[in-house]
């Protein structure tokens, strides 16, 4: 076994037991690693009783895992697999994290996280030496504390420990913060301040774990590689092609909070009634000049130094450190909530991160709340204040509410489809059609309606990750813009940043690493679709308490029907009868039936054959 | 032993140009190691605060304390560069020379069977190399005659870490 440690750490926080789990090659070889492998130890384990298993249960996994490219390949991520509060099935969440590095260093290509810690607890691994440990003290941190305590005390033992062997590097730490600790179900898992783990919840899953932090140190060699010479050539050719890419490099994703909206009309703006505007004041020049101190920041390995640090020296909001912030909660802790003024977006993604929130999904119910004021739906005396476009500061109350899971914030600590559910039935009104979501995951800050950017017609209606941006379907079903290539990225687990060289060669350094002889063909076909299709499974079978429907829940939000109403491109809108026709050609390209049920003959071919006894349960709940 | 007055190539580090990106690591242990080791690079990157990126390695003291705390002759200084060189045939991985450090700077990484320590790559680094390509130049190579001044250099990484913290983000930040 080449480029792979060959084994998982097996946590069960209910026993307090931990054992080494052996990784058989043929699984790695059908389902790769991070997303793909973890989708398939989740079906494994929990297939036969999905239906049943509460995501925020003692009975739900949560899987920490690296992926064969994990440290090799240039810019690097670790993935979070379990069975998403958010959506019911899977959502292979992968976040910038050095944990995956520091695995591999220890000797693992992961961790299986199992039951439920009596009390709370933190998670240790120093090569050989894994601990449950009491984290009473840490509960309640946010992870500027976090850093300065639990990092800081952990390290200063490992130094200790290791006083003969000179000072290690500190470990790599992911966490919770108080959202997830009161599991909320889009709490994001964090490191560094302000990397998260978002799309998912899967902060509420470890939060229902007990389990406040994972810190890893590893000081052993990386894996073996199959192919030495090669994989160091190719390193050498793919960091000259990414040490190029400026927009990035000079800017983050942060050109988005303009262009984004100015350019595509794709930006969500007040819960996305309108997605263009002409604000400079949240152009990318307005956050460096005001904000950042640090312009060039990366994580193991990487050449393209997106990452952005704010940090406000200055005004009511002094003290405040995020990322750039990135496009994504420029929109969502932005435009989408009324607010254009750097200093103020600066802030509120600072809180989320505190909090531990994931950003886009709060962006997201933020902005349905607001709506459902604005429409009179929601009043002063809901929500405890009044909650207009621009208000950051009632937008930072409501923050703190939802993460303490008080007043309002219980209702909309479940999240948007799932609040608006419980408003509609409370004020006998249908606020499900102000909830932009796709299968209870709130969409990504790139709209549809425009067609000028990558997301568009079926891109979020048929993903298995719903709402997600960051892996979308797209026609030709088997294509370099299909979903199948997301999930790639995700079981190699690296960076979407990263991808310039292009998908053939990135597995050509993949075959140079593990000694497979995978090719675009077998991805598209065999591996990928493996992926796709046991994921699909797993959304339609969802629950306990929530279910999908494919034939009314494949489909785009309500709002993404509603002509955009300004903008070069006003009006625009996609037709529903053509989105109808597009989800049934894809399903006919991916392999599902005219349900869209994945086909047990299509199973049968990708060796998935036992899956057929959870298709037979779809379809007897769909009465099919 | 080394003589303070002849000139030697040195990696000068200015922390605030590293973004973290940890090439120099990837580099340095590809180079010496064949492989990606993190822990065997003879550079390391620390970041006990986000975004305060510390690359750290060795700076060739005049007085070569690791040197003189060998006892098993395993340490030598290279008299082209300056730097340290292991013969790991000889080393015993007893943690003399890490002791003797005044910067924590040698480490014994598990599995390796002995000390690493910076050898300049013979003259031409590639830490340095990479980190040019990579446009940041926090790892420079420079040269004179103040090698008395390298010597102070030599600083606990956390030290240095929390300096530069204080530096960028304050003190009340740090609490």
């Amino acid at each position: 076994m080449r480029g792979y440690a060959g084994k998982l750490l097996d946590v069960d926080l209910t026993r307090e037991k931990v054992r080494e789990v052996e990784l058989d090659e043929e699984i790695l070889r059908k389902f790769y690693g991070g997303r793909g492998l973890g989708t398939y130890i989740l079906w494994k384990e929990l297939g036969e009783k999905w239906e049943k298993v509460d995501p925020l249960g003692e009975e739900n996994l949560l899987l920490i895992l690296t992926g064969p490219l994990t440290g090799y390949y240039p810019g690097m991520k670790t993935a979070v697999v379990s069975k998403s509060p958010e959506s019911n099935g899977i959502v292979g969440s992968v976040l910038s994290s050095e944990v995956g590095l520091e695995l591999k260093a220890s000797g693992y290509d992961g961790i299986i996280i199992r039951g439920k810690a009596k009390n709370p607890v933190y998670l240790f691994v120093h090569n050989d030496t894994v601990e449950i440990r009491d984290a009473d003290k840490y509960w309640g941190m946010g992870g500027v504390e976090l850093h300065k305590t639990l990092l800081k005390e952990v390290h200063e033992e490992i130094k200790k420990k290791e006083k003969l062997k000179g000072t290690p590097k500190e470990p790599s730490m992911m966490y919770i913060g108080r959202a997830g600790e009161n599991q909320v179900r889009y709490a994001a898992i964090m490191t560094k301040l302000m990397h998260a783990a978002g799309y998912g919840g899967y902060g509420a899953v470890m939060g229902s774990k007990n389990l406040k932090a994972i810190l890893v140190k590893g000081s052993k060699s990386l894996p073996e590689v199959h192919d030495r010479e090669k994989m160091k050539s190719l390193l050498r050719e793919f960091w000259k092609e990414l040490f190029s890419m400026t927009t990035f490099r000079e800017w983050g994703t942060g050109a988005g909070g303009y262009s984004v909206g100015h350019d595509r009309s794709s930006e969500p703006i007040r819960n996305w009634q309108e997605e263009y505007h002409d604000d400079e004041r949240i152009s990318v020049v307005n956050f460096e000049n005001k904000a950042w101190i640090k312009k060039y920041w990366a994580d193991y390995g990487c050449p393209v130094n997106c990452m952005k640090i704010s940090y406000l020296r200055y005004g009511p909001y002094k003290g405040s450190i995020t990322d750039a912030p990135d496009y994504e909660l420029m929109a969502y802790m932005g435009t989408n909530l009324g607010i254009f003024e750097p200093e103020k977006i600066v802030y509120l993604s600072y809180l989320v991160d505190e909090l531990g929130l994931d950003g886009i999904n709060a962006g997201n119910v933020l902005g349905f709340a607001a709506e459902l004021y604005q429409r009179g739906i929601l009043t002063e005396e809901d929500i405890g204040f009044k909650l207009e476009w621009g208000d950051e500061k009632a937008f930072a109350k409501l923050l703190h509410l939802i993460a303490e899971r008080k007043g309002i914030g219980e209702i909309l600590a479940e999240g948007t489809y799932r609040a608006a559910l419980k408003i509609s039935e409370m004020k006998g009104v249908d606020a499900t059609k102000y909830a932009v979501h796709v299968k209870g995951i709130g969409v990504g800050a790139h709209g549809v309606r425009s067609e000028l950017d990558y997301t568009r017609d079926i891109s979020y209606a048929v993903s298995v990750q719903g709402g997600d941006h960051t892996s979308t379907a797209a026609l030709p079903a088997k294509s370099y813009e299909g979903e199948t290539v997301n999930a790639f990225y995700d079981s190699a687990v690296l960076c979407m940043f990263v991808t310039k060289p292009g998908f053939e060669r990135i597995l050509e350094f993949g075959n140079a690493v593990t000694g497979f002889e995978l090719t675009p063909e077998k991805w598209f076909n065999e591996t990928g679709m493996r992926i796709i299709h046991l994921q699909r499974i797993l959304l339609l079978l969802g629950g306990p308490d929530v279910y999908w429907d494919p034939r009314k829940d494949d489909d785009n939000p309500p709002r993404f029907y509603e002509p955009l109403p300004s903008g070069p491109v006003k009006g625009k809108a996609p037709s529903m009868e053509d989105i109808k026709v597009k989800v049934k050609q894809y399903y006919e390209e991916i392999g599902y039936d005219e349900n869209g049920i994945p086909k047990e003959e299509v199973l049968e071919e990708l060796g998935l054959g036992e899956a057929k006894r959870e298709v037979r349960r779809i379809k007897k709940r769909l009465s099919l | 032993m080394g003589d303070e007055a002849v000139e030697r190539v040195w990696i000068l580090v200015t922390p605030e140009r590293c973004s973290g990106c940890r090439l120099c690591e990837v580099v340095c242990s590809l180079e010496h190691e064949g492989i990606v080791w993190p822990e065997a690079s003879r550079i390391r990157v620390f970041e006990m605060l986000p975004g305060i990126n510390v690359p750290h390695t060795c700076v060739q003291c005049p007085d070569y304390p690791c040197v003189g705390a060998c006892k098993f002759g395993a340490l030598s200084v290279d008299e082209k560069t300056g730097a340290v060189l292991v013969d790991e045939e000889k080393c015993t991985e007893c943690g003399a020379c890490v002791l003797a450090c005044p910067g924590s700077v040698p480490r014994i990484p598990a599995g390796k069977g002995s000390v690493v320590i910076c050898d300049l790559c013979g003259g031409s680094p590639k830490c340095v190399e990479v980190c040019h390509e990579a446009g940041h130049d926090a790892l420079k190579l420079v040269k004179g005659d103040y090698r008395s001044v390298f010597r102070t250099f030599a600083k606990d990484p956390l030290e240095k870490s929390y300096d530069v913290a204080k530096k960028v983000f304050g003190e009340e930040f740090l609490g």
